[in-house]
């Protein structure tokens, strides 16, 4: 059975207010920290980017794994935002964990949920016996366009994960996948910011592929929320996984430990991923924990874990998720447009 | 013009900090090199060199070559990593105010530069603070 042997995660130090975005376009900050439930976000450096990120977020996972990088079989990014429109983010990572030359590598692309994806198609390659080892990453340098609602919440982060046979940190107990074709989000070629339809990401969207993906999961393995310890959405805005963990019949604390999005933002494919490395840090041997991404355009994977005995010897061997958080500078609007290249600079 | 076999054949050393050991005298190189300077000797065995060290000395650019420009200011120093060996590099996320000799730093993979609009993204070792 596949499990997750090593995890880890990479947030960027930079960090800026929604206080510092709303002065800027003239918006009242407090309804936008109460409606959306967002305090502040992380902002990349210029020199960071969706494979540097990655690769910082698996040095912790391969140190957590204790494994050697050659014997990993599959090299996964998952994100909407690969530096290169042609030429993987996979084969740097791979070259830069040693783990070429005999690797598979793809990059991923589901909007929100391509790390997900990276983590559901490793765990079928390792369960399928294709491979030993595979590496899984939802990372994300989110684009927000100025003075849009996503402007305030559009992050930078990374979640990394081995996928392995037992015995890992943590046990999967299996996986669903719900889809339809809902144009909820997108971003068409050529273009530099996303574009969304509103409130209509929210209902037919949000609530529904997480409620229904959720739902069929726990029928599946004939459990109920009161069985799970902790569990984890995607994490568009603070409210949203509030809500749905409500409708689902989940109490405020399951959700709290891997809920980051108040102090992180959302990024996108890295936010359940990296709610489920802030989940691990804290879980116990025996905790189930339930994980639902959810991507636009539509679906949701859901995944049951059970964490092992092995947690506490790896736990603090690499830096948690949220002591990554904690290191921070906060920077100003100004600083923030130069970082995320908002100036138009002379030819 | 690009740089990409160039940029190609450093890989081992910007990405994993590969480099040598002499076999007869135990000297480290990196990068690596063909001849031992200590004794002259041809073989070396690979190692590969810990991402851990401390600041020598270092100073702030604020006037920087093209392809860094959009970077200034930034910190550049020489590192001594445990081990001994030395590396000239950029230190990042720091506030300059708190840069002192003897500060522990550590390795990231970080985006070093970009050939252009349109050229290949390099990547390699910076320094940030422990």
């Amino acid at each position: 059975m596949a499990g997750i042997i090593g995890y880890g995660a990479y947030v960027p130090r930079n960090r800026i207010k929604v206080e510092e975005i709303a002065k800027v376009w003239g918006a009242d900050a407090p309804s936008y920290k109460r409606g959306l439930m967002l305090q502040e976000k992380s902002v990349p450096s210029p020199d960071q980017d969706v494979i540097t990120m990655s690769v910082e977020a698996t040095k912790h996972a391969l140190t957590r794994a204790q494994i050697d990088p050659a014997k990993i079989g599959a090299v996964y990014v998952g994100s909407e935002s690969h530096p290169y429109a042609v030429k993987p983010s996979g084969t740097v990572l791979a070259e830069a964990i040693g783990a070429t030359p005999e690797v598979h590598c793809a990059d991923f692309e589901f909007a929100c949920k391509a790390g997900s994806e990276a983590m559901f198609v490793c765990m079928g390659l390792v369960d399928s016996g294709s491979i030993e080892y595979g590496l899984a990453v939802g990372a994300d340098t989110s684009q927000g366009a100025p003075s849009d609602a996503l402007e305030y919440s559009a992050a930078a982060g990374a979640a990394s994960f081995i996928i392995g046979r037992d015995p890992g940190v943590a046990r999967v107990i299996d996986t669903y996948a719900y889809m339809t074709d809902t144009p909820d989000f997108w971003r068409r070629s050529y273009m530099h910011y996303p574009r969304h339809a509103g409130r209509f990401t929210g209902q037919p969207a949000y609530f529904k592929h997480i409620t229904s993906c959720a739902t069929g999961l726990m029928e599946k393995v004939d459990l109920t929320p009161k069985d799970f310890a902790y569990v984890v959405f995607h994490q568009p805005n603070g409210k949203f996984p509030q809500r749905v963990g409500k409708m689902l019949g989940f109490t405020k604390e399951q959700i709290e430990p891997g809920w980051l999005s108040p102090i992180l933002g959302n990024t996108y494919s890295g936010s359940s991923p990296m709610g489920l490395t802030a989940t691990l840090d804290v879980a116990k041997p025996g905790d189930m924990i339930l994980m639902v991404s959810y991507g636009s355009g539509a679906g949701s994977d859901g995944f049951v874990f059970e964490v092992t005995d092995r947690i506490d010897g790896v736990r603090n061997v690499a830096p948690g998720t949220r002591e990554l958080l904690d290191k921070k500078t906060y920077i100003e609007y100004g600083t923030y447009a130069k970082y995320r290249r908002k100036i138009r600079m002379g030819e | 013009m690009s740089t990409s076999a160039k940029y190609w054949r450093g890989i081992p050393q910007r990405y994993r900090l590969e480099a040598e050991r002499c076999a007869s005298c135990g000297m480290e190189f990196f990068p690596p090199r063909l001849v031992c300077s200590g004794c002259g000797a041809r073989k070396f065995m690979p190692i590969k060199l810990n991402d851990h060290g401390k600041l020598l000395t270092y100073t702030v650019i604020r006037v920087g070559p093209s392809e860094f420009c959009e970077q200034t200011p930034y910190a550049m120093g020489i590192v001594e990593l445990d081990g001994g060996v030395r590396m000239t590099a950029q230190i990042a996320d720091v506030d300059f105010d708190t840069l002192e000799v003897g500060m522990p730093l550590k390795v990231e993979f970080r985006k070093i530069r970009e050939e252009g609009q349109a050229g290949i993204l390099c990547y390699g070792y910076k320094f940030v603070p422990e």
